[in-house]
């Protein structure tokens, strides 16, 4: 039993239909992170794309090498490193944020990269003409650049949102009760492996196919040349 | 120029029977029907659209028809209970394109071979020559076409006349005996023009092999062609020896397309 | 422990990784150019089981595939070793996604090409071989060359089943030591430094296969 929910080990249908709900709260929690993650992705690479673009070099080499190293060595190994090292620093977080933090972080490597293609696809002759109508920076930023930007940066995103669900299951690792996590335990629990662990890949195969469809109509939405402005 | 008489024995190399060719919804050919004889040259001439470019696809099995037949040398391009997007086993299929070649608008060689190659891998390939035969096979071509001492260069390096020579050179490799030229010099700068043409005409006039020419040289075709065949929305609208087509067309329409006054 | 002391048996793992990695990289190239071809030129048949096989392994987790051959597969078919699961694991999951990119740079060859070859009597097979994929191999190598790398990292999961790489060992270290810090930071130096040889080694082999603008020459 978890989460209140029996399972019914009589028949593989009545076994597979009894693991449901437990399989769906471990959705919730899959989902959660996620979205979580993927929020850290955007800020933490925002943040980092910028420091590239600093104009000193002391800021943008070292960020540089940051991005590269976080975006060459593994969620894993970034995962046990926050969940063991953090506290040692007195930082201490339940495992689920430490999962999010570590998904936020390795993406946000990647996102860094989808905000620089993103804002250099920009037309520079849009950055000069706005200069010579001396607009300031931030409208510059907000109307210009950025609603240009956002179609391409769209579809990379998207992409990245659809591969972080499919990494979520690093995070059982750390003992958060996500799909995987709570598939394994069910198995240890009943000897009956074959069924929770079908389940859990096809519903990941649902979620992702799910995932990127909706994207596909978002990339259909947004007009091609940018986000219009009235 | 040769003059081939109509009246010889020898059945049309190619014949096109009552053929409808339709992209979607658009009817390019409307229940054509055509005629080749032997080592007959063709020019097909007409505005863009009129079909000329498609018959020369179809020819080279490279577009399906909806209905109709297609002879070329005796073998028929549709077999009852065949299969396939061309109602032809793969088998027939290869028969009909070891009698039929194509030199292409945009040349299309080989990029990552060079000339040479561009010129042997066929015939050793699908003809199964040995390498030695092919190879002077290919030098004798190259000669032929004025680029012998290119044989080792990449189509990267060639000029664009070059490059059509030498597509030449490929489709001759092969000994087709109807060679197609879909528009051979419209995709060369005008000083290149001469040097493909001058290797098409001596084709012409030294081998028996039948050619048809979809060109907008009008004076070309004038020159090297036993018929010309105006085209225009899917049904020739006139043919005869260039003599009397070019100079003084029967149709309106002919008279209209080659800027000739009424 | 010294950070020094920590290096053997990080090391010996790092060995183990960088066997897995290679292994399952050649593999999964192979099924890369398998699926892909079957999919992009293949009869319905192999072109079908193509599909299935990259949507199946692109659209669920890694860690998923590899629970699943580990725990499950033995249940309806052979057992096999877990170093053989994680390879098979790994092998399977960059195939299916390789193999988009094999299909798509054989999808992007012109038409014309084909054209030209339909033209010279070439049949599919020599079509395919002799004049496309020689084109379509240059414009492969760079995406092909990032899924080497995501590969390296991917390995790291097969520590999970008892496969004694880099993560197993710093995991063995921490609970021997739970010095946390030198051993993951190390850890994380050690798959830095392998990526970055990885990349260099998949240059070089992008340079090689692109002489002259396009794919290895072929002379007569």
């Amino acid at each position: 039993m978890m989460y209140g929910f029996h399972w019914d080990t009589s028949t593989p249908w009545a076994f597979a239909l009894s693991i449901l709900p437990i399989l769906g709260i471990g959705l919730v929690v899959t989902i959660e992170a996620t979205i979580l993650g993927f929020v850290i992705s955007l800020i933490l690479g925002l943040g980092l794309a910028l420091l590239r673009r600093a104009r000193t070099r002391w800021i943008a080499w070292p960020s540089a090498v940051v991005i590269e190293f976080i975006r060459d060595t593994p969620l894993l190994v970034q995962l046990y490193f926050l969940y063991y090292v953090l506290p040692k620093y007195g930082i201490l977080l339940p495992a689920f944020l430490t999962g999010a933090l570590a998904l936020g972080i390795q993406y946000s490597a990647y996102m860094s990269e989808v905000y620089r293609a993103g804002l250099d696809a920009v037309p520079h002759g849009q950055i000069e003409a706005a200069t010579a109508l001396n607009l300031s920076p931030t409208r510059l930023y907000c109307d210009i650049i950025i609603p240009q930007a956002i179609p391409r940066i769209i579809p990379a995103m998207g992409n990245y949102l659809v591969s972080m669900i499919k990494d979520t299951p690093v995070l059982s690792v750390v003992t958060v009760l996500e799909m995987l996590g709570l598939a394994r335990i069910i198995g240890d629990r009943t000897f009956r492996y074959l069924i929770p662990l079908t389940l859990v890949g096809a519903i990941f195969l649902v979620l992702t196919m799910a995932a990127t469809a909706a994207i596909r109509r978002l990339e259909r939405a947004l007009p091609k040349t940018g986000i219009q402005m009235r | 120029m040769t003059q081939t008489t109509r009246t010889d024995q020898s059945p049309p190399i190619i014949r096109f029977s009552d053929v409808t060719k339709r992209f979607g919804s658009l009817t390019v050919l409307d229940h054509f029907d055509f005629e080749v004889a032997q080592g007959e040259k063709v020019a097909l001439i007409g505005p863009s659209g009129s079909g000329k470019s498609t018959v020369l696809r179809i020819l080279m099995t490279l577009e399906p028809v909806q209905s109709g037949q297609i002879e070329l040398d005796g073998l028929a391009y549709y077999q009852p209970g065949g299969h396939g997007k061309f109602q032809a086993s793969p088998r027939h299929l290869h028969d009909i394109r070891t009698r039929v070649g194509m030199v292409f608008q945009s040349f299309n060689l080989f990029p990552h071979m060079n000339v040479l190659r561009n010129l042997t891998e066929a015939p050793v390939t699908v003809l199964g020559l040995s390498k030695e035969e092919a190879r002077t096979r290919a030098l004798d071509l190259l000669e032929m076409v004025g680029l012998a001492d290119k044989a080792a260069a990449f189509p990267a390096q060639l000029s664009g006349g070059q490059q059509q020579r030498v597509a030449i050179a490929r489709a001759l490799a092969m000994r087709p005996r109807v060679l197609l030229f879909d528009e051979p010099t419209s995709a060369l700068d005008p000083e290149r023009v001469g040097e493909v043409l001058g290797v098409i005409r001596d084709l012409a006039q030294e081998h028996d092999l039948t050619m048809l020419l979809v060109t907008h040289e009008m004076r070309f075709a004038q020159e090297v062609s036993d018929r010309v065949c105006f085209f225009d929305k899917g049904r020739i609208v006139e043919q005869g020896p260039p003599g009397e087509l070019m100079i003084s067309p029967r149709e309106a329409r002919t008279r209209e397309f080659l800027g000739i006054d009424a | 422990m010294s950070w020094l002391g920590l290096m053997p048996p990080l090391l010996a793992g790092a060995k183990v990784t960088v066997e897995l990695t290679v292994v399952s990289t050649v593999l999964g190239g192979l099924l890369a150019f398998a699926a892909g071809i079957a999919r992009a030129s293949g009869g319905r048949v192999a072109r079908g089981i193509a599909v299935v096989y990259i949507e199946i392994f692109r659209g669920t987790s890694l860690l998923v595939q590899l629970f699943w051959l580990y725990y499950a597969l033995p249940l309806i078919g052979p057992s096999i070793g877990a170093v053989t699961t994680g390879i098979l694991a790994l092998s399977l999951n960059i195939g299916a996604y390789a193999a988009e990119v094999v299909r798509g740079a054989i999808l992007a060859v012109s038409r014309q090409q084909r054209e030209a070859a339909i033209a010279l009597n070439f049949n599919p097979r020599q079509t395919l071989y002799r004049i496309i994929l020689p084109q379509a191999l240059p414009e492969m190598m760079p995406p092909l060359g990032n899924f080497a790398v995501q590969n390296l990292k991917d390995t790291s999961l097969v520590s999970m089943i008892t496969i004694a790489d880099l993560t197993y060992q710093a995991q063995n270290l921490r609970n021997l030591t739970l010095d946390s810090v030198p051993i993951y930071t190390l850890t994380l130096l050690l798959y830095f430094a392998m990526a970055l040889v990885m990349m260099a080694v998949m240059r070089t082999i992008e340079a090689r296969v692109k002489i002259g603008g396009a794919a290895r020459p072929m002379r007569a």
